[in-house]
This record gives structure tokens, sequence and C-alpha cells, in this order.
């Protein structure tokens, strides 16, 4: 790998960031709190994208990690108003804890059974969500208080219901998630993933522990994905068990393939493309999922690799 | 009601679910078994049986019995016309890849529900049952039609059971399933038998549907359940294991009809889907057939 390269892509993923910095001073309000949206989203997928496109395990129990940060950031600010860098960490916790002993289970299996233990292990998870309704208050969720949502820096108090706050936390967010996932995918560590992903009896015969480091992917993957649910939590103070349901572990999938598994600025692209697609198509009917369906049929006939995957085969080679 | 009758109740309305399932999975477990491939849509042509089933009976609103006669014909060979659309259209493109075809069957999915959503809207609707008679027990009285589900499956599931056994096509299937390579070689028709089989698991799927309307009413959000008991259904009796799938629907069926009974249904959601999970984890190999392929 050359200094060129590399300098290359430092520079074209600063400058991204730099550009949603500066595209708050110029989106009008609706659009300034859908791309505050989209950012917390495209965490989410980011997060997924670490483990399906980098380790090649596909999951359809992500919502589960999600929820995790989600509750875990949620619940302890509902009842006892801990504070909001607590109530992050609890969130943290809560998807580590639950990648973890997850992944320990999951990761005997492999490939179609793989998929079917997520999606079991989620929706026992979504299901339990409503079994203990009087705690988590079910599929009608709480909404989290502005006094709760609001972070005390040496006195000087940051609401996250205000927007240009709301914004910047977001891209915080973002730029966290989408750096770390450039370093690790950079590292030897995300070599060995790319192994792993390549073929992965022949990466065990170099003397790698396959499983160890898948069971490191997908801790990571839930911490990312359970980040991003607690600052959804956080910045858009709803909490509800419907972000613990299949559906949005569908569109962590939709997103990533939409912008192209296996490239670091792909899930930003898919969750942007998408909430956009929705957001229009919703305009004009109430089956807007329909879109959902139609734009996985053509990616998995046509693009399989997705718009930057594809931008990546035929003009970009460098791109991570 | 006393413990016994209770039980009893519970046993029986456990019995009606387990033989719908049984039918539902065996679709799932076709499809599986033969294609090895995981089919994410069943559960929405289980809906779309149950929807046409409403959509016929309110056409030919007349004798609910010969309505709802036609409909149970009718709604499974649309669904499989259908489901053998699919097949051309999508399936057969990407080569039946196994992961490939999880994320086109979810698209698919959303299709079919959001279709539905559009044409038949999102109410629930019932649909009457083409008899209506009660059988008396000496606690209490009982539907009969539920009843007629319960002969109805059966059928369902012996035609299903001697079509394997005694037929020609029944030969192609299990020597595709065997081995699709060597299938191929011996002259089998193995695409259009993959053709065929995807439809046939439609069918069965929206066969259940149009049985289970009558109790349950149609609705475009109804496929979710079935879809997940199937799964369940399939794995703990052993993809392909057309015996073990039915055992194991009954097993599921019966449990979840008495623990939804004297406990919550979610719990018993709960506690199954985990059990299910927990199979797969440590018996992957053993409940997916033969082990994976390794490169």
């Amino acid at each position: 790998m050359t200094a060129g390269k590399t300098g290359r892509i430092i520079v074209l993923h600063l400058a991204v960031i730099a550009a949603l910095f500066a595209a708050q001073y110029f989106l009008p309000a609706y659009h300034h709190g859908n791309v505050a949206r989209i950012l917390v989203l495209a965490s989410f997928a980011v997060g997924y994208n670490l483990l399906l496109g980098y380790t090649g395990l596909l999951s359809l129990g992500h919502a589960m990690f999600f929820a995790a940060g989600m509750y875990g950031a949620g619940l302890p600010l509902y009842y006892f108003d801990i504070g909001v860098i607590p109530a992050f960490g609890l969130g943290l916790l809560a998807s580590l804890a639950l990648a973890f002993c997850f992944g320990l289970l999951a990761l005997r299996t492999s490939g179609v059974a793989f998929l079917i233990v997520t999606l079991m292990f989620a929706q026992a998870f979504f299901l339990a969500t409503l079994y203990f309704n009087e705690i988590t208050l079910g599929d009608q969720g709480f909404v989290l208080s502005e006094q709760a949502r609001t972070l005390n820096l040496g006195g000087v108090g940051f609401s996250f219901a205000d927007p240009t706050v709301k914004y910047n936390a977001a891209l915080l967010l973002f730029a966290c998630c989408m750096l770390g996932c450039l370093a690790l995918v950079r590292s030897p560590i995300g070599r060995v993933w790319m192994a792993i992903r390549e073929n992965e009896p022949r990466t065990r015969m170099l003397g790698y522990d396959s499983y160890r480091y898948k069971l490191l992917a997908l801790v990571l993957s839930g911490v990312m994905s359970g980040a991003a649910g607690a600052g959804y939590a956080l910045l858009f103070a709803y909490v509800g068990s419907t972000f613990a349901s299949i559906q949005y572990s569908i569109f962590a999938l939709l997103w990533a393939l939409l912008g192209g598994v296996g490239t670091v600025l792909g899930p930003l692209v898919g969750a942007g493309l998408m909430f956009y697609l929705v957001d229009i198509a919703g305009d004009f009917t109430s089956s807007y999922l329909l879109v959902v369906g139609v734009v996985l049929v053509v990616l998995i006939l046509w693009y399989p690799k997705g718009l930057l995957g594809s931008l990546r085969e035929r003009w970009l080679p460098w791109l991570p | 009601m006393d413990f016994g009758p209770h039980l009893f109740l519970a046993l029986l309305e456990g019995t009606v679910s387990a033989f719908v399932l049984a039918v539902t999975a065996l679709g799932l477990s076709l499809v599986f078994g033969v294609m090895r491939v995981v089919n994410v849509a069943h559960g929405e042509f289980y809906m779309l049986g149950a929807v046409l089933a409403w959509w016929l009976t309110t056409l030919l609103a007349g004798s609910p019995a010969i309505g709802f006669g036609v409909a149970l014909i009718i709604a499974p060979l649309i669904v499989g016309a259908f489901a053998l659309a699919a097949d051309w259209l999508i399936l057969r493109r990407i080569d039946y890849h196994p992961e490939s075809t999880i994320v086109a069957t979810i698209g698919l999915l959303y299709i079919i529900q959001q279709l539905v959503l559009t044409f038949y809207g999102p109410d629930a609707r019932p649909v009457e049952p083409p008899l209506y008679f009660r059988v008396s027990f000496p606690w209490f009285g009982y539907s009969g039609y539920k009843l007629i589900v319960v002969g109805a499956s059966a059928l369902l599931l012996l035609g299903v059971w001697l079509a394997m056994a005694r037929t020609k096509f029944g030969l192609y299937m299990r020597a595709t399933q065997q081995n699709q390579e060597m299938a191929q070689a011996f002259g089998v028709p193995v695409r259009r038998v993959y053709a065929i089989v995807f439809a046939l698991g439609a069918m069965l799927a929206a066969a259940a549907g149009v049985l289970v309307v009558p109790i349950q009413q149609a609705h475009y959000l109804m496929g979710l359940d079935p879809l997940l008991l199937s799964f369940i259904v399939v794995i703990v009796g052993g993809l392909g294991s057309l015996r073990g799938t039915v055992v194991a629907a009954f097993v599921i069926g019966l449990s979840d009809g008495v623990i939804s009974v004297f406990f919550s249904p979610t719990l018993a959601k709960i506690i199954a889907t985990l059990f299910v999970a927990m199979v797969l984890v440590y018996r992957p190999s053993g409940l997916f057939g033969q082990p994976e392929e390794e490169a």
C-alpha cells in the first residue's frame, strides 16, 4: 500500500465529514433534522457492515443490538435520570454484553444456520421487550424528557432537543463509527477478517483462530450498533420496541447492501438514499415499504455489490 | 372451568393449530429439503391464501360452503402461479445461491405484503365458515369447523406423502434432494423440479391460509407468525425430513397451545424461539442434514 493511496483515502473520508459539518449551515430545517437522523442510522449500518461486509457474516438480528443500546441508555435515563454520559455508557455496555454472549453461542454455527440463529435470538429479544411491558412500556414506548437529555459540560448545558446540538452530536457519533471502521479494516485485524470472508478454512490453516476474530467482529459490530441505538434514544427522545423488530435488522442489511457491502462510506450512502426513497414514497402511498422490497430484489438481481461497490469495481479501485 | 376440561380445551386448540402448522411447515420443509434455500416469503404465501379466500368468498356470495370450496381450490392455484413467476423471474437468475435467495425472498416478502396492503387495505376481515355446527362436550361446546380443519389438513399431509412416495415426480424430488448433480446426470429435469417444488411449497402455505381464515380473519400482517413457527418446526424436525416436520409440528403446536392457555402467548413464543436457536447452536449439522461443505 503506497503512501499516496493512504493519503487519498484519509482526505476523502475527512472531506466527507467536513462536507457533512458544512451542510448544517445550508440545509433547510426539515432536511437538517432528516440528515441528523440519517447519520445515526448510518452509524448503525456501519456497525452492521463491519460484520457482513468485512467478515462475511450475514446477520438478521442486528436490531437486537441497536435496541440493547437504546434500552440500555433509555431505561436508566427514564427511571433514574442518571445523566447523558452514564446513560450512553450503559447503552454501550448493554450491547457489548449482549453481543459477547450471543457471539459465544451463535458463532458455533455458520451460513444459513447462523442467519436463522440471529433471527431467532433477535425475535426472542423483541418479544421480551413486549413481555416485560411494565418496564419497557412495550410497543407504545416512552419519551425521554428534555431535561433528562441535557448534557452538562462545565456548567454549560447542551440540550439534545436543540437542532444544532442534535446535528453535531449525530455527526460526531457517525464520524467516530466511520473512522473507527476505516481504521479497523485497514489494520491487521481487518485483513484477517477479509481473509475469513474470502476463505475461512484457509485462514484457519494459516494459523489464525477464526472463531476469535469472528467474535471480535461481532462484538465490535454489536457495540457500534448499540452506540447508534443509544444515540438514537438520546437525540430523538423516543424508545420503543419497534426498533427491536425484524424490520430494523432488515433495514440495516438493506442500507449496507444498497450503499455497497464492504465499503466504508457505503452505509451512509445506503441509509441516506433509502431514507429519502421511503420518505418520498410515503407521500404517495401508505404502502411505502414496497420500495424496500423492490430495492432489495433489484439489488440482488443486478447490483449485488451496491452503489459504491460497483463504483469501486469500475473506476475507484482504491476505495476502502 | 376445572383444570381437566381446561387442559382438554388447550389440547384441542393445540391440535387444530398443530395441523395447520404442519401443512404450512411442510411447504417450507419441501422447499428447503429439495432446493436448499430458505424461503423467507413463505408466510406471505400463507397470508395471500387467506386474503384470496376472503376475496373469492365475497365474490361468490351465496352459499358460504360453495364459495369456500372454490376458494380452497382456486386460491392455492393463484398463489402457486405467483410462486412459479417468482422462481422464474428472481430465484433462477441468482442461481438459488443460499444467501442471495434469503435477501431476495425478504424483498419478495415486502412486495407481496405491501401490494396486499394497497389493494386489500389494513383491516382484518372475517370469512364465514362453510359449515356451522357445534360439537358438544360435557363441559363446553366446540366449533365443528375446527374439526373440519383438522380433517382437511390431515388429507393434505397424506396427499403430499403419497405423492412423494408413489409418483414419478415424487421420485424426482427425492432424487434431487439426495444429490442434485447425480439426479441431473440421470435425466431428472432439476430446474423444473425446483420450480414446481417452490410452487408446491407456496400452495401448501396458501391452503393452510385458506383453512385458517374462518377461525382467524384475513389481515396483511398475518404471515409473520406462521413463518417463524414454520422455521422452528422445520429446524427442530430436521430439514427436508417430512416425517420430522410433521412430528415437530405436533410437539410445537401442542406445547404452544397448552403454554398459551396457561401462560402468556408471548412467553410461549419466547421459549420456542430460544429453544430452536439452541437446537441450531448445539446440533447445527444434525438438523441441517449434511454438514456444510468446506472449500
